[in-house]
């Protein structure tokens, strides 16, 4: 009779057990020295377990302590990629390092993968195959830029970027230069208005929230609207992608939902370590609530007990959000994010947990800064 | 429940993000207050031209006349309030409530605000040094002595982030409407009463609902009235003073480090101003930018630390409703013994006594908040850290000090209180820069004429005197 339930519940337990053997095959191959990074081969001799016969299923990562992103500061680089990957042209992306040592991911292609994984949940009629991208957001040494780009290219597109120096935004910000700060963004802003005043078919775009508002505020202190622009598709991510911030940017910048105004927009949640979870289309009906869903079995984001952090909470409960990454490059099992969020029952599109309502921890909000991004 | 919505130039918007308000003992939410975003208030700010059309639209004489009205209102109606109603006693009740402060001393805040509204035309009086008020209207006007003269509006708007801990401020941005200009207000998270009973009394006395914005919210709220507004205030700490220190578009409003001065001359009668040192400290909780923080003399500093000691230290943490409690609550987790612990750290300093020691312990720690009770220290040197610090509470360090090093020695001074007759002396310290409001005699730091000017003069904030000529012709017919 309930064929929708039952087929929810088959879609879920597959989703487990397709997990699970993906979490054994990456556990191997990260700690079997023919293959595995010279750091989890050593630091297997830490451990009190031996992964590679005592990791069968996802459930057994938790033998492994939390991951500390610290590890991730300083060289060499090399000592993250995986003997098997020797040779293989390899990125180095880098996340934090306003002062000090950034923390470097190494990637060999996990980022187009990821992005061409996404590329499959963003509608055609409004990311438009063989049309132009915008990239407003990071430059530098960030895998969101070249993801960006791969992701535009992969859809026949051409991507065009601006010069943003993230490390300078987090300095004015503690320097308390508020009058710099609102002149760096203009300075961006700037940027993307010559770009999109150029006449290069630029249909999509990635922008961060912040940058989104300051590109609208200025399409319409000149007396257009973000509707002008021509562009149809925007992605962006963060925690201040609240349902308000939709909601505000949804009614008052593109003059309404995606049917009316023709303009649609899609949020991401995601970091450097795990790549990037996709939402639950977001409706006005649904109080433009907000689920992410990581991309399982490459990755995954669990809502845990703030002090047990092994134990995921119940649906619609709030913890803390911790990601877990499993792929041949890069494994990080238990990443405590510096985020909170109410853990989201499974559904036919993603059969497995999601996070809504994601926002900055609240033990640690008030040593967050958020900048552009 | 009591909810309270954004305000958007007087329309109402409900968010999908809203906070809840709640008593601070208890944890009982009082009201749902709706979030704004900061995007929302750049966009808005777009529209702040309106705002100053409507009210140089209305006569000057009329537009006083409503605020006096508004200005009763304040103190006795039942006013609107998002989905209910509001009684001038349950405000006091809220915000009680919601600040931690005793219930007389929102009353007296009530009193206060409403006392500015009332009188509103004495006070532009005092604060344009008796300009006409048309000519801050039309933009020029002539001069009893026949000198065109004219001020120009800054700003269409004035935006304030304005606090939660400190109801008594409110004062300084209400003269503003009078002044034909619109009003952008981030109201305190736990204090959003005072801006919404004001805006609500200003528009049950006739003032247009579009000339008010009021936006709850996160800090991304405050930052877009500081960068979209062309003149605003913020309250804040010595961080934030330090922040906008030489922006012309922000008026900081911090701590005031005031202090009651005692010259030579008067020092050996420090007896006849105990009651007027007493009072500066500990009026409001002592939680004014102008109460007391220290006492500077040259002589008899240990005896008046001991007085004062006496009188203030057995003060108790009372019930926000008892008519006699006189300490406010730190509402915040942990900011109470954060404080506490700041100080034990300056009274270890070799010179510094802790004089009300020996009255019980000062932190009272309860489930959901904490109290300081009054706190006097003695410094034998101005060079001591304590000699200059201010918390918001009754605290002071007496500070023994010569009288020719004090006005160096001092820093920053709000309110100055200086006891003396030494005319040499009071002339120094009428040309020392450091102090802002000078008081000569023992007159209590609280005690503020509101016929002078307070810190920071809204109509040189908001109004630029500037050179006006008009052709003999069109003089006439102006």
């Amino acid at each position: 009779m309930t064929t929708g339930t039952t087929s929810l519940a088959e879609a879920v337990a597959a989703a487990k057990k397709r997990l699970d053997q993906h979490t054994y095959e990456t556990v191997q191959w990260h700690f079997h020295p023919s293959t595995g990074s010279p750091f989890w081969v050593s630091k297997a001799q830490e451990l009190s377990f031996d992964p590679l016969t005592e990791v069968r299923e996802f459930e057994d990562l938790k033998k492994f302590p939390s991951f500390e992103d610290e590890w991730l500061r300083g060289g060499p680089i090399e000592r993250w990629r995986p003997k098997g990957l020797d040779g293989k042209p390899t990125f180095v992306f880098e996340t934090g390092g306003t002062t000090g040592i950034p923390k470097s991911r190494m990637v060999v292609e996990d980022h187009r993968t990821d992005y061409e994984l996404f590329s499959e949940t963003l509608p055609d009629k409004y990311f438009p195959r063989g049309t132009n991208w915008l990239m407003l957001g990071p430059s530098g040494p960030r895998r969101l830029r070249l993801a960006v780009e791969h992701l535009c290219q992969f859809r026949g597109g051409i991507c065009f970027c601006i010069d943003l120096d993230p490390r300078w935004v987090i300095k004015l910000i503690k320097k308390g230069w508020m009058e710099h700060l609102e002149e760096y963004k203009k300075h961006c802003i700037e940027q993307a208005l010559t770009i999109l005043s150029a006449n290069h078919n630029i249909k999509c775009m990635f922008a961060t929230p912040k940058l989104l508002e300051g590109l609208c505020n200025a399409l319409e202190e000149r007396g257009q609207s973000f509707a002008d622009t021509g562009i149809t598709g925007i992605f962006s991510g963060g925690t201040e992608f609240t349902p308000q911030w939709t909601r505000f940017c949804i009614e008052e910048f593109f003059g309404g939902p995606p049917e009316v105004s023709g303009i649609y927009m899609t949020p991401t949640y995601g970091n450097t370590l795990m790549g990037l979870a996709c939402s639950k289309p977001v409706s006005a009906a649904d109080g433009y609530k907000i689920s992410y869903y990581a991309p399982q079995p490459r990755a995954v984001t669990e809502v845990v007990d703030f002090d047990d952090t092994n134990r995921s909470v119940g649906y619609g409960e709030t913890g803390r959000v911790k990601l877990t990454t499993l792929t041949k490059e890069f494994f990080v099992p238990g990443f405590l994010e510096r985020d909170e969020g109410e853990r989201e029952a499974p559904f036919e599109t993603y059969p497995w947990d999601g996070v809504s309502g994601v926002r900055p921890f609240h033990r640690l909000a008030s040593s967050t800064t958020v900048g552009v991004y | 429940m009591l909810r309270i919505p954004v305000v958007r130039w007087g329309k109402p918007y409900e968010s999908l993000e809203t906070q809840k308000v709640v008593h601070f003992l208890t944890g009982e939410p009082i009201a749902e207050v709706d979030q704004a975003n900061g995007a929302m208030v750049s966009r808005d700010l777009r529209k702040a031209d309106q705002a100053r059309k409507i009210l140089r639209s209305i006569p000057v004489d009329e537009l006083i006349a409503r605020i006096k009205q508004a200005g009763n209102l304040f103190a006795t109606a039942t006013l609107p309030l998002g989905n209910g109603t509001q009684t001038p006693d349950q405000f006091v009740h809220q915000q009680s409530a919601t600040t931690g402060l005793p219930e007389q001393m929102c009353r007296n805040n009530m009193t206060k605000n409403s006392f500015v509204m009332e009188k509103i035309d004495t006070i532009l009086d005092a604060l344009t040094r008796g300009l006409d008020l048309n000519i801050l209207a039309r933009g020029y006007g002539t001069e009893s002595r026949g000198i065109v003269v004219s001020y120009q509006s800054q700003a269409p708007v004035l935006g304030a982030v304005l606090p939660s801990n400190s109801p008594g401020v409110h004062t300084l941005w209400i003269p503003v409407i009078a002044l034909q200009l619109g009003l952008v207000l981030k109201p305190g998270s736990q204090e959003p009463w005072t801006a919404y009973r004001v805006a609500s009394a200003f528009q049950a006395a006739g003032i247009p609902g579009e000339v008010f914005s009021l936006y709850p919210g996160g800090h991304d709220v405050g930052g877009a009235i500081l960068s979209g507004c062309r003149r605003a205030m913020i309250f804040g700490g010595e961080k934030t003073i330090q922040q906008y220190a030489g922006n012309p578009k922000v008026q900081v409003h911090g701590p005031g480090y005031t202090k009651i001065l005692l010259g030579d001359d008067k020092v050996d009668q420090w007896e006849q101003y105990l009651d007027m040192m007493v009072e500066s400290i500990y009026i409001n909780g002592g939680r004014s930018c102008i109460n007391a923080s220290s006492v500077w003399a040259s002589r008899h500093t240990e005896e008046i630390a001991a007085a004062l000691a006496e009188r203030l230290g057995p003060i108790e943490a009372k019930d926000p409703s008892d008519p006699s409690a006189g300490l406010a609550a730190f509402t915040v987790e942990g900011t109470g013994k954060a404080i506490y612990e700041m100080l034990q750290n300056d009274l270890k300093e070799e010179g510094v006594t802790d004089c009300t020691a020996a009255y019980g312990p000062r932190l009272v720690e309860r489930e959901r908040c904490s109290y300081l009770r009054p706190m006097i220290a003695h410094a034998n040197s101005p060079k001591c850290a304590i000699a200059t610090k201010e918390f918001m509470f009754p605290f002071a360090t007496v500070v023994k000090c010569p009288q020719e090093k004090m006005i160096d020695s001092i820093g920053y001074t709000l309110v100055g209180s200086a006891i003396t007759d030494n005319t040499a002396w009071i002339d120094e310290l009428g040309c020392a820069t450091n102090i802002d409001r000078l008081n000569i005699g023992p007159i209590a730091t609280n005690r503020l004429n509101w016929l002078q000017p307070h810190e920071g003069n809204l109509t040189e904030f908001l109004f630029k005197s500037r050179a006006y000529q008009i052709a003999d012709t069109k003089l006439v017919q102006a």
